[in-house]
């Protein structure tokens, strides 16, 4: 009876609320997808379009030969930079989740003197900011005469990364002892254990962190941008900082340079989308 | 917060079982041996090595001179210091909270489930992946008169826009828009802790006031301020830390006039254009202190906002 009077009261208003809610939402949305479309269309006018007024909120023409003129730039070389962003982010990628998969099963599934402590360790190395330990780093790396190479940027990450072997251990932790004993029992080895029993369990999990790895290194800024010393060096985050401060005014390069900087990373998110929210997930706990 | 580790199996354990426990625990050791190290190597050593350095004149090639407190005393005498103290604080104090009301506006807002929803939380997702540089870049080119939308956008409104990018007295507010952006992910963590409030509550609230900020103020903001202030103190450790944007919008010089002048930008400088790592590393010192004093706030308070936190459980 009740709810029924009130069904009746709201059936009308709630069209009406359902239409202003996604006016609302999709006025969000578009303020959010701005950026990313001045980008891309600014990316196909020229530089004296780009000023034109009044300002056009579409190239006219589209400029397609801006693309080919950025790859041509010997000044900005895209291409290998390109190529060492996808070879720095894959190499970090892996490191990390072979690195972060053997300590986070170790912490999350083995009983040994001391883990909680080490893993206590391990929280503390989270809280601190990570410039606290870079000079010294620094230091050293340029004392074994690696500057200028990519060692100091990716060796680290086959050692582990302290965020992601807390995100996987939460993930090992569901695997079941049982899995784990019976295998014991049946005379496995402990890293036959690791690699053919208890990995496949995470899988999802460690696409989880390929993922964020991927797309953190991608973004990454400060490290290499100490560490590397040459253009042609450069990942494509340096890459186009080095070219946006020497050519302020090429509006249409820089912004075809952002385009294809941030397009990979959104093309791969699109199709893993579950995978980062999963993820997300357990960064909230954090 | 720590998951509850496997206990131990228990005592009665026959001689081949121990012979197990023994390999597990030798392979326990083995497999956290990388990490381990990498915890001495690259995080403890370091630290260490930074407060020591930082008691020295050091300028990575020669000997460091021992020089004491000096470098803290000259970080108090110079003003760059202050300006980017004030820059960062400022910053730090007026994005984050406006981003967790605006994330957590936008959370109210997705948390009803529509034919469209996942394509909102896609699109509200998106500026995460967008590289800093890039993003600082592009804002840079929205901002320009002339050229972006938003000056001829708020000139449609009848408004005077600023000169964004070049008046001391606004220029921070771009590298605050610019921090705005990216507020999915903090959106979907509170989505995540609107999810958790009971239905039962949530509809009981319903029926019993008509007015939707009633609900708001009584159930579930007291519901969610754990996930608030959580969020809050990460991030304003994480935007002491902010570097990309600033330099990119603001140089090595917090253009114009020191008013985009970041903290970690004034460390780089020092570190790597001046090659005063002694000095730099006092300021690492410093920003350790910091961040170190927060988190302690962070776990003193712990106790009022765990309670709400571990009752739902």
């Amino acid at each position: 009876m009740t709810t029924d009077l009130i069904r009746r009261r709201t059936a009308p208003r709630h069209l009406v609320s359902s239409v202003i809610y996604h006016c609302v939402m999709l006025l969000f949305a578009a303020i959010f997808l701005l950026p990313f479309y001045w980008m891309v269309i600014s990316a196909f006018k020229s530089n004296i379009e780009i000023f034109s007024q009044p300002i056009a909120w579409f190239p006219d023409p589209i400029r397609w030969e801006n693309v080919s003129a950025l790859f041509a730039r010997t000044d900005f070389p895209f291409l290998r930079q390109f190529a060492n962003s996808v070879f720095y982010a894959g190499a970090v990628a892996f490191g990390t989740c072979f690195s972060c998969a053997l300590a986070a099963y170790s912490f999350a599934c083995l009983r040994w003197r001391g883990r909680n402590l080490v893993f206590a360790f391990t929280i503390c190395a989270l809280l601190i900011p990570p410039i606290v330990t870079f000079l010294p780093t620094y230091i050293g790396w340029s004392r074994l005469g690696l500057n200028g190479t990519y060692w100091p940027l990716i060796l680290p990450s086959f050692f582990g990364d302290a965020f992601y072997i807390f995100m996987l251990r939460q993930f090992f932790l569901s695997v079941p002892r049982e899995l784990m004993d019976a295998a014991r029992l049946d005379g496995a080895s402990e890293f036959r254990i690791w690699w053919q029993i208890v990995l496949p369990q995470v899988r999802v999990a460690l696409v989880i962190v390929a993922l964020f790895a991927i797309v953190y290194t991608w973004n990454e800024f400060f490290a290499p941008l100490i560490y590397l010393k040459t253009r042609e060096d450069f990942p494509l985050s340096v890459g186009l900082f080095t070219f946006r401060s020497q050519r302020a005014v090429e509006w249409s390069i820089s912004m075809m340079g952002a385009t294809f900087t941030a397009v990979p990373m959104v093309v791969l998110f699109l199709f893993t989308q579950r995978f980062f929210q999963q993820g997300l997930a357990t960064k909230g706990l954090k | 917060m720590v998951a509850k580790l496997p206990l131990s199996a228990g005592d009665p354990r026959g001689p081949r079982r121990k012979r197990a426990g023994r390999s597990e625990a030798r392979a326990g050791v083995l497999f956290a041996l990388p990490w381990m190290t990498a915890l001495v190597v690259f995080t403890f050593i370091p630290l260490v090595l930074t407060f020591v350095i930082a008691q020295a004149k050091f300028q990575i090639v020669g000997p460091p001179k021992w020089i004491g407190w000096d470098n803290y005393e000259a970080m108090w005498k110079d003003s760059a210091i202050w300006a980017s103290v004030r820059v960062t604080a400022t910053y730090a104090l007026v994005s984050v909270p406006i981003k967790l009301v605006l994330a957590l506006g936008l959370a109210m807002l997705l948390n009803r489930a529509t034919a469209l929803s996942g394509f909102y939380r896609t699109i509200f997702y998106l500026p995460f992946l967008m590289p800093a540089v890039a993003g600082s870049i592009v804002f840079m080119l929205l901002l320009t008169p002339g050229a972006g939308p938003v000056n001829m956008i708020l000139g449609a409104f009848g408004l005077d826009p600023p000169d964004w990018l070049k008046d001391p007295h606004v220029a921070l507010w771009t590298l605050i828009m610019l921090s705005l952006w990216p507020l999915g992910v903090e959106t979907l963590v509170f989505l995540g802790g609107l999810q958790s409030i009971p239905k039962e509550i949530s509809e009981a609230a319903d029926l019993d006031s008509p007015r939707a900020w009633h609900k708001l103020v009584w159930i579930t903001l007291p519901m969610i301020t754990p996930v608030i202030l959580f969020n809050m103190v990460i991030g304003i450790i994480s935007s002491f830390q902010v570097f990309t944007q600033a330099l990119v919008i603001g140089g090595t010089t917090g253009a114009p006039a020191e008013s985009t002048l970041m903290y970690m930008v004034v460390l780089y400088r020092a570190a790597f254009r001046y090659f005063n790592v002694g000095y730099a590393a006092a300021m690492a010192t410093v920003l350790f202190v910091t961040v170190l004093l927060l988190t302690l706030l962070i776990f003193h308070t712990a106790k009022s906002w765990v309670y709400y936190e571990g009752e739902g459980r």
